[in-house]
């Protein structure tokens, strides 16, 4: 909502420093965006009169414009605009002006140029070029009667305007009325309500047209005036300078009229002409389905039975709080006025232009909701104006049909309610004071107030509400910063947020980056890395109303989100990049809700680091990933088995399904370099993928001690080869399922030709301890030939000598 | 030849043997040339038994003498073969200490999980629970509970994505445009008091620019008791505020809307940039506006079977990015979600 201060000041004395009121329409709710000050940076633009338009001698839609600005000499200037006439006031702008470039919309200082051949000495401008709106069809021209020659253009249009960012609760606060009555309360002064009085000269309203409203709970309220011998033509420079500060462009003094009222009263208000209505009678009704009306802007559109109209009785005439029709539009022939204001459902008029795709500046106030009180008031201030203004001459009376009539709300305050939700306990004088100066009446009984809200308030329904309204008025700065109070209720564990917690916290610690990536896509994205018959079988989640192309679709995979990101800062860096993102994939269910379910994904690529940090020959593999999935497991304190496994998108024989106590929890395996590549990535990327939830069930919630024995280890290398198929993890399995054998592990591994085609040598470091004695080399050697046995038996293993 | 004269000429040999001596290994080849098995001090020593009585007592006395002091000699050329090494590190293996680094793996959390765990931890700190909620929600708990109703004006205020959902069509599924269903769920299912906080991911469906995202965090807050009020509100924010930005910060409410809070509060700090003499930061005002927050609605507290002239609460929303903007200075919201590593690693 933009406030011009000039119009604002109608209504109330503003007796404050500008930046002042906006602070404290600010703190009061009524957040002001910004303060403009138009004029500002009208330092060398005057007013000029036309002395003279000619002809421009090589171009036809150009003119040389002679403008006086009260000085010894004229200027002549090349203009293009067509609208440029003798003895206009117009914006003249001198050389070195700072103006708006109308093509692109930045500050420019004007040059002396040549156009076209002949030197234009300054510049008539648009409003476009002044900042005052985006009209740049024609040139501004001033009617105001302020306007004299030289005079700078910010003494005759200057004025700085309040832009208000409204709350929808407020709807009173779309109007520059609603706006001044805040003002008058927060700055301790009193509101001038506009003047309605006017000389009814006319025949009686109620004896020339009719109204009939058929579904009053859509329409509480419609009502009609007749205003006759109108004369179109130019509004006033005061309204058309207020409405183009309020952000309205002016058109003629019926529509200039009509706006200018919206926007001071906040209802909006609609003209028939008179001699189009059939038989002068309107009716209120639903449309028929497939009911049609061409409206003002041409186009004909089509109804449901949803949707509210005014008719006559041959058919549609506008849509009720949307848009006029085309036919009974006011326009240079129109004599008579027939005047609508009225009020409708706010959420019908909503629905209805959604659904038209027509917003206007009234669907909006319409649909934020109008008192029904002020229609009356809104018709009688038009009137008034059309008489004043447009020469007309006002019918007595009025029509009005009021069906619903609102009953004013009441609200009952305990006292002790306002220090109950406030904090703060304000006098009972403050309080009166305070509801009354924004015009509640009080009545104050020994327990509770007694209040009456104004009709423009029908955002205050309770006795919250009315607490609300005291501290804006009492200021919310009066209310003191106290320490939270009261019982701790227990806690609420939250199992899965405290592990993902934890892997985060251990994978940056390994040196994984942590990134977060949005969760829709599309399903060409997603089939990269999902097998086509499960998208099938359970298609991701759709959205509606996509705001981009490629985000339409509920992930149900991470995969393809980490691999774009890798792909994106590949192009930036070659160097070992490892990635990780802990976030939910959104399952279809046949349920209310799908199933979200908690995933961390890991990405590895690139090549290992030299003692300067450049990359080496040596690329990423497996083992690298597997680090960063093993030193999860490690640290939460889980035996995590890796066996040889396929998935979708991962390379086979380079790909293991990660085990906990039987159970899969995640995988693990190289991208599938045609995976790979449909991401743009050339180099090998190793992936893993654990879903928190079925890991979950095998985290301790803390380690247990394991006892250190007291006695020496004997450690001694074991060369057992084995064929090549064989898991290094069952090997150690066998070594490690013997009683004395504290530890063992692989330290190398070799295939060549000191062992048999086929066969592989592990080199397996066995620690032997026994937590009660110190082991003689007689305990290990048959420790040793047990395991032996046992290997030979369950893995096919030699010992090498 | 005398035991003795053999003693003084092992120590002659040992003596000169010493002198020669340049590092540690070739001293540990003369420790075992001079006092090793197989040293001749240490065959006279074994042949001391063959000698008579009073010769073996002075050829024993001058043997063990000989031992100590070749022990000694031998701990002695040890420190200054030691003290000769240093010196030799500070000197010519001197290194320039400027160089980098030998690079660890580089990992850090996102800043987004920075921040929205540091907010966390000041509400822990005060007792709250933190509790996670599903991102698609029923149209239900992200509007019609919360008092916006289909075709309210405050619809308006959050562009919503909707999910397709075909048979079924009881309530509509959406992406939540706020954490705010948390509180309903919760209440739903527990009694007062309730002291808990809800951060997590919301969607907006609106075109994105420097300061806006589609995606954003946000951090729930909810307590609800008998006797809490806005001062209450506001103590529990302060103390936030001086968490994230500084133990000397001010909070500054004015009023503001939001449907499911009555009366709305918009709480600011004062520029922790300026200290509130007005920067680009802050807009020349000197207070930046960090999060929204209120009452909880009487009507919502009855809904949920808490009754509201016993039972009071707040309620507050944060928007997690902008604070992190904030206390990073980040100047385009739409860096977090880029994952560009260059953004990513300063944090
Ligand atoms: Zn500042």
């Amino acid at each position: 909502m933009r406030v011009p201060i000039k119009w604002l000041s109608e209504y109330v004395t503003v007796v404050l420093p500008v930046k002042e009121v906006a602070q404290r329409l600010t703190m009061a709710g009524l957040e002001v965006t910004s303060i403009e000050r138009t004029g500002d940076d009208w330092e060398d633009v005057v007013i000029g009169h036309v002395v003279e338009v000619q002809k421009h001698p090589d171009a036809d839609r150009l003119t040389l414009v002679t403008v006086d600005i009260g000085g010894d000499e004229n200027f002549e200037v090349v203009c293009g605009a067509g609208n440029v006439a003798k003895g206009q006031n117009i914006a003249y702008a001198k050389l070195g002006a700072r103006l708006i470039d109308a093509r692109t919309g930045e500050k420019k200082k004007l040059k002396k140029a040549k156009i076209r051949g002949v030197v234009s000495r300054g510049m008539v401008c648009s409003e476009r070029e002044l900042g005052l709106s985006d009209e740049h069809e024609g040139i501004l021209v001033i009617t105001s009667a302020l306007a004299e020659r030289g005079k700078p253009l910010a003494e005759v249009l200057g004025d700085t305007v309040l832009d208000i960012d409204m709350k929808p609760n407020r709807a009173d606060g779309l109007s520059v009325v609603g706006v001044a009555r805040d003002v008058a309360a927060l700055t301790g002064e009193t509101l001038r309500e506009p003047d309605l009085s006017f000389e009814a000269a006319g025949e009686s309203v109620v004896l020339r047209a009719r109204v009939d409203i058929n579904d009053p709970d859509l329409c509480s309220r419609f009502t009609l005036a007749i205003i006759e011998d109108i004369k179109i033509g130019p509004s006033p420079a005061w309204m058309q300078e207020a409405l183009l500060g309020a952000g309205m462009r002016p058109i003629n003094n019926v529509v200039d009229i009509t706006n200018y009222v919206m926007l001071e009263l906040g209802q909006p208000i609609h003209a028939f002409d008179y001699d189009t209505v059939s038989e002068h009678h309107i009716i209120v009704r639903r449309a028929k389905d497939g009911e049609k009306l061409t409206t003002l802007d041409g186009k004909e559109r089509v109804f449901t039975s949803k949707q509210l109209l005014i008719t006559d009785p041959t058919g549609p005439i506008a849509i009720a709080g949307v848009m006029g029709g085309l036919a009974t539009e006011v326009t240079d022939k129109t004599q008579t006025i027939l005047l609508e204001v009225a009020n409708f459902n706010p959420v019908n008029i909503r629905r209805t232009a959604m659904a038209l795709k027509l917003p206007s500046e009234a669907s909006r106030r319409f649909a934020w909701g109008i008192a029904p009180e002020l229609a009356p008031m809104a018709s009688r201030r038009v009137t008034k104006f059309l008489v004043e203004l447009a020469g007309g001459k006002a019918g007595e009376g009025l029509v009005d049909a009021y069906p619903v009539i609102s009953a004013p709300v009441h609200v009952s305050l305990a006292r002790k309610r306002i220090a109950q939700v406030l904090g703060i306990d304000p006098s009972e004088e403050q309080v009166v004071q305070a509801l009354e100066a924004l015009g509640f009446t009080v009545e104050s009984k020994p327990d509770r107030f007694e209040i009456g809200v104004p009709y423009w308030r029908r955002d205050v329904l309770g006795p919250d509400d009315v607490v609300e309204e005291v501290a804006r008025m009492v200021g919310y700065e009066t209310i003191p910063a106290a320490p939270l109070a009261g019982r701790v209720p227990p806690g609420v564990p939250q199992p899965i947020r405290e592990l993902r917690e934890r892997a985060r916290d251990i994978l940056v610690g390994a040196g994984m980056q942590e990134i977060i990536t949005y969760p829709l896509t599309s399903l060409e994205v997603l089939g990269r890395v999902v097998e086509a018959e499960v998208l099938e079988k359970a298609p991701p989640l759709a959205v509606v109303n996509p705001l981009n192309v490629g985000q339409e679709r509920l992930r149900t995979s991470l995969r393809a989100s980490l691999l774009e990101t890798l792909a994106r800062n590949l192009r930036l860096t070659k160097e070992h990049i490892a990635l990780f993102e802990t976030a939910r994939v959104y399952m279809p269910t046949s349920g209310a809700l799908p199933n979200e379910e908690e995933q961390i994904v890991g990405v590895v690529t690139g090549s290992r680091l030299d003692r300067f940090g450049n990359p080496t020959d040596e690329n990423i593999d497996f083992y690298d990933a597997k680090a960063y999935a093993a030193r999860l497991f490690e640290r939460l304190s889980v035996t995590a088995s890796f066996v040889a496994y396929e998935d979708y998108g991962l390379l086979s024989g380079r790909t293991a399904r990660i085990d906990v106590s039987g159970q899969l929890v995640g995988v693990i395996g190289q991208v599938h370099p045609r995976t790979a590549k449909e991401f743009g990535l050339e180099k090998d990327v190793y992936l893993f993928e654990i879903r928190i939830a079925d890991l979950l069930d095998h985290v301790p919630p803390v380690a247990t001690m394991q006892a250190i024995s007291k006695y020496p280890a004997v450690v001694e290398d074991l060369a057992i080869v084995v064929d090549r198929g064989e898991p290094a993890a069952s090997v150690l399995a066998e070594i490690k399922g013997h009683p004395l054998v504290a530890s063992a592990q692989v330290f190398d591994e070799y295939v060549g030709s000191q062992v048999p085609e086929g066969r592989k040598s592990l080199a397996i470091s066995v620690s032997y301890q026994a937590p009660d004695r110190t082991l003689t080399d007689k305990d290990v050697a048959k420790a040793r030939d047990k395991i032996v046995a046992r290997l030979r038996a369950n893995c096919a293993a030699e010992l090498r000598s | 030849m005398s035991v003795l004269t053999t003693i003084e000429e092992i120590r002659a040999k040992a003596r000169d043997g010493l002198a020669e001596v340049r590092n540690d290994a070739e001293l540990e080849t003369w420790r075992v040339a001079v006092m090793g098995r197989k040293s001749p001090l240490m065959s006279a020593l074994r042949s001391l038994g063959k000698l008579g009585p009073e010769e073996r007592k002075e050829a024993g006395r001058a043997a063990n003498l000989l031992k100590t002091q070749l022990d000694q000699a031998l701990e002695e050329k040890r420190e200054t073969l030691g003290r000769a090494r240093i010196e030799e590190t500070e000197t010519a293996g001197r290194i320039d200490v400027t160089l980098p680094a030998r690079p660890l793996p580089e990992g850090r959390l996102h800043p987004v999980t920075q921040t929205q765990r540091d907010i966390v931890d000041a509400f822990v700190a005060q007792g709250f629970s933190v509790i996670e909620g599903p991102e698609v929600e029923l149209e239900y708990y992200n509007f019609e509970a919360l008092r916006i109703p289909a075709d309210h004006p405050a619809r308006e205020l959050m562009d919503t994505f909707y999910i397709d959902r075909s048979g079924d069509t009881d309530s509509k599924l959406l992406l939540r445009t706020h954490t705010s269903p948390n509180q309903i769920r919760f209440m739903e299912n527990n009694d007062p008091p309730v002291r808990i906080i809800c951060p997590g991911r919301t969607y907006r469906n609106e075109a994105t620019d420097p300061s806006h995202e589609w995606m954003i965090t946000q951090t729930e807050v909810l307590a609800v008791d008998e006797g809490l009020t806005l001062a209450h509100l506001k103590g529990t924010l302060f103390e936030l505020a001086k968490r994230l930005f500084g133990r000397d910060r001010k909070v500054r409410f004015r009023c503001d809307f939001f449907r499911f809070v009555e009366p709305g509060v918009d709480m600011a700090i004062d520029c922790f940039l300026c200290g509130g003499k007005g920067c680009r930061t802050c807009k020349k005002e000197g207070w930046i506006e960090i999060l929204g927050a209120g009452m909880v609605h009487p009507e919502i507290l009855a809904n949920m079977g808490y009754d509201p002239d016993i039972y009071t609460g707040f309620a507050a929303g944060l928007g997690v990015e902008r604070i992190a903007m904030l206390r990073y200075g980040v100047d385009d919201i739409r860096h977090f979600y880029e994952n560009d590593l260059r953004f990513l690693r300063q944090f």
